[in-house]
């Protein structure tokens, strides 16, 4: 992939993640999540992990997005008041995020191995897919059932959670 | 040429970007989509990794089935974050993280 995209993706990617937690309304942070979400999807695409990429956007892109607007619009939420901002904690997050970037900058290019090109992949005829299916189904079988007996527990407490009367 | 650190930044910067919505936003949704944020950029330098580390002309596939863990169970986390979160606000009528002080000591 082409610096030029990839800084073009990681620029959408950024800027939209930054739209999620700047904008009052909580449908247009919806909107921005979905697209730096996309994004990262073409991120996934250009390390050569086509299914992860195919996966991002049917799971973020639809499935994810959906619930978020779906429970946005139920509550009915409108546009955030601007209220009094407790300026020390605004003030010690921002420290402590700065701090964060900067530690962040000092280990990733403190880090020798970094800066090498990556390998080249050889071209097989089965796609990505195929590797991922068989990893998962002959080394993690076991955590695959877990993640579905999981699966079916959530939905099973979504269920409870909504019907309960809470007093 | 794109390396490996390019990768690194962009995810930790992406992850920085959801970090300051946990600690600077009141409103439990947009909480809980920046830390939605902060999981893909986990999965993100997870998959650099993956790339990073080419055995036999593969990328590892270990890290990708971790990626593809990863987006299962927070797919499960959203929903039921969600149905927390709907529950609340039939108890309290607010997503407003200040109006939720029950708890504090």
């Amino acid at each position: 992939m082409s610096p030029f995209l990839f800084w073009i993706f990681v620029a959408i990617m950024l800027v939209f993640a930054i739209g999620v937690i700047a904008n009052r309304s909580p449908v247009a942070s919806a909107l921005s999540l979905v697209v730096s979400f996309l994004a990262l999807a073409g991120l996934y695409v250009s390390l050569d992990a086509f299914f992860l990429g195919a996966i991002q956007v049917l799971v973020y892109g639809g499935a994810v997005m959906v619930l978020f607007l779906f429970i946005i619009m139920l509550l009915d939420l409108k546009a955030e008041r601007m209220r009094k901002v407790n300026s020390a904690a605004v003030l010690g997050g921002l420290v402590v995020i700065l701090l964060f970037v900067k530690i962040l900058f000092d280990v990733s290019y403190g880090f020798q191995g970094g800066v090498a090109q990556f390998p080249a992949l050889t071209q097989t005829p089965q796609g990505d897919a195929w590797y991922i299916g068989m990893t998962l189904f002959r080394q993690y079988n076991l955590p695959l059932q877990v993640v579905g007996t999981l699966i079916l527990v959530a939905s099973i407490g979504v269920v409870i959670l909504s019907k309960r009367e809470l007093k | 040429m794109v390396t490996l650190n390019d990768y690194l930044i962009a995810s930790g910067l992406l992850f920085a970007v959801g970090f300051a919505g946990v600690l600077l936003r009141r409103n439990i949704i947009i909480i809980f989509m920046a830390l939605e944020l902060m999981l893909n950029a986990a999965n993100l330098s997870l998959v650099g990794f993956s790339r990073y580390n080419v055995q036999n002309g593969l990328p590892d596939y270990n890290a990708q089935v971790l990626v593809f863990f990863i987006i299962t169970v927070a797919a499960a986390e959203v929903a039921v974050g969600l149905a927390i979160i709907v529950a609340l606000f039939r108890a309290k009528q607010t997503t407003h993280l200040e109006d939720l002080n029950t708890l504090k000591f």
